[in-house]
């Protein structure tokens, strides 16, 4: 007996010997073949390099020296560099590429003694919120497969749903973690903007960019990103402040009311238009139990969080433009044949190597950046970013989190809005305001539709307090069943 | 603010990006309903707000001016498409 199939469940029977790290490898190889037909949801399987890391991880385990994860399965996103192992971003411009050094959150988790057996399948570049622009293929949603898992990290989200992995990384720019971790009815947790270091995480836009978890529930999710975050000179941004463990209030003893004196803030704005009947019934049912646990909820107005999409939509393609001209056909990545001449060979190369939306993203940021624009979109949407942040700011002074639904409805089906990108970007409407902001959120199952697929609620903090954003999914789940609900086939 | 095809090709070729005439009827329609809700900004007033350019106003972070990574000049051209002699190649400019 293995215990339950979480990080903290086989970190604890790996120390005991109850199994090997080799075994766990094995059996996580076999679950990924098995459901790569059904899900796609690896890009690349890394078999030999899995086991090797097992063997050296038993080997840690067996001296008694071993780090704390120490052969955890993990998964990767592939826009997580890895070196040796190729870093696809789900693109045909990237599709042979082989990282030449670790992104750090990778070479952290490494260190921490995971065994890395793959990377996940996303959308390209992390643009799209269904995993339908892939390069490999659309994923499938575990809970029922003709409906998407949500994205960008949509192969992480349904790899942990299926119990293939206990935990994988995923980023978060706009809701990439959040968003398909609530759409398969498991946790995942965007930190503060700086926690985890950006270096190795090939860039969309880099003011939004953030290195996150999946995991099956939150104290998982606290054990993996307790490892990932910590300082990094290499990225600028990277917040250089004493290490906080924010597993740290997960070990409190708690009594009946684990989370009096904390206040819920509950926003005016999220209530109401564009909101499924099924999630607001989950929804509400949460915030019934998270007051029966002794928070408390207060109304809060952010008036200006209804500009959150079209702010999002001119800075993250502004910077995407500007990012993404790096893939010039030269020094890395997909080459066009057939070329007259420079310019033919970066317009022929960008033209091949990019799917749809990565390419109207482009051409978005493009324009607004361009001469006569730039005031009207690019700095407008700046300046409504601050009044968006200052919303936030004065909310906080009068709650510790805003709680409210992570995505309007449950995971669509495929196919759905893959000819209406603007309604594709309209369900980002919770999620972006986060990465506007820098702020912290999580996203937890709270329930099911009446179709069974996965409602997930989201909670926002304070910079930087992750511990207590984990602290209460970490008691809700205690007091709940929602994070044990394994998609119908997938039971380990 | 809607898009024409010609706009589109200007676009195009700022972002080094080779299009047809189908695609650029196909984006403008596209592009135009991404403006459709971008351009609900422009009549927010927005006098006097400074500009957030990223998630914390936290100064940029500089480092000491050392030698911290050694010539790894042969292990990032291997993921290059063309190279000879250390160098990357790229079609000829100067005619």
């Amino acid at each position: 007996m293995t215990g339950p199939f979480t990080v903290a469940g086989l970190a604890a029977a790996l120390r005991a010997r109850r199994i090997s790290s080799v075994e766990l490898a094995e059996e996580s190889l076999a679950r990924i073949a098995a459901a790569q037909p059904v899900l796609n949801a690896f890009v690349t399987v890394d078999r030999e390099g899995a086991l090797e890391a097992a063997r050296a991880a038993d080997a840690a385990l067996a001296r008694g020296d071993a780090p704390p994860l120490a052969g955890v399965p993990i998964a990767h996103k592939d826009v997580l560099m890895t070196a040796g192992l190729r870093t696809t971003c789900a693109s045909r411009m990237l599709a042979d590429y082989v990282a030449p050094y670790d992104a750090h959150v990778v070479a952290r988790l490494r260190a921490a003694g995971t065994t890395l057996v793959g990377k996940t399948n996303m959308d390209e570049f992390a643009m799209g919120s269904s995993n339908e622009n892939s390069r490999f293929g659309a994923v499938a949603n575990p809970w029922n497969r003709a409906c998407i898992p949500g994205g960008s990290s949509g192969g992480s989200a349904a790899a942990v749903a299926a119990r293939l992995v206990p935990a994988a990384t995923g980023t978060d720019t706009g809701g990439s973690v959040r968003q398909p971790a609530a759409m398969c009815g498991i946790t995942g947790i965007k930190p503060t903007y700086g926690l985890c270091s950006r270096y190795g995480l090939v860039a969309f836009a880099s003011s939004f960019d953030t290195p996150g978890v999946l995991a099956g529930d939150a104290q998982d999710c606290a054990l993996v990103l307790d490892a990932m975050a910590g300082h990094d000179a290499r990225d600028a941004t990277s917040a250089d402040r004493p290490h906080e463990d924010c597993t740290r209030f997960l070990r409190r003893e708690a009594g009946a009311r684990p989370l009096a004196g904390l206040r819920i803030g509950l926003p005016r704005e999220y209530s109401g238009t564009g909101v499924a009947a099924g999630v607001a019934t989950a929804v509400e049912a949460a915030l019934t139990e998270l007051r029966k646990l002794g928070a408390e909820t207060v109304a809060i107005e952010l008036p200006m969080v209804g500009h959150a999409i079209p702010v999002y939509y001119v800075l993250a393609p502004a910077e995407a433009s500007s990012n993404l001209s790096r893939f010039d056909g030269v020094r890395y990545g997909h080459r066009a044949e057939g070329y007259s001449g420079l310019d033919d060979l970066y317009g022929r190369t960008r033209a091949e190597g990019f799917g749809p939306e990565v390419k109207r993203r482009i051409l978005i940021g493009t324009y607004v950046l361009s001469h006569g624009y730039y005031d009207a979109y690019y700095l407008k949407a700046q300046q409504v970013r601050r009044l968006i942040a200052d919303d936030f700011a004065r909310a906080f002074e009068r709650c510790d989190v805003i709680a409210g639904p992570t995505t309007p409805t449950t995971a669509f089906a495929l196919g759905a809005r893959t000819d209406d990108p603007v309604a594709m970007y309209l369900g980002d409407i919770f999620t972006v305001a986060a990465n506007l902001t820098g702020l912290p959120a999580i996203s937890m199952p709270c329930g099911f539709d009446a179709d069974g697929l996965p409602v997930g609620l989201q909670l926002q903090g304070r910079h930087f307090d992750e511990a207590r954003l984990l602290d209460a999914a970490h008691r809700f789940q205690q007091a709940s069943d929602w994070h044990l609900r394994v998609p119908p086939g997938y039971a380990r | 603010m809607s898009l024409g095809p010609d706009q589109i090709r200007h676009l195009a070729k700022l972002a080094r990006i080779a299009i047809d005439d189908r695609d650029a009827g196909t984006l403008a329609d596209e592009l135009g309903a991404i403006l459709g809700i971008i351009d609900r900004l422009l009549a927010i007033d927005t006098t006097g707000v400074v500009p957030m350019a990223h998630a914390h106003d936290s100064v940029v972070a500089l480092r000491d001016d050392a030698v911290t990574e050694g010539d790894q000049r042969e292990l990032f051209q291997r993921a290059a498409p063309a190279v000879a002699g250390g160098l990357y190649l790229v079609p000829k400019v100067i005619e």
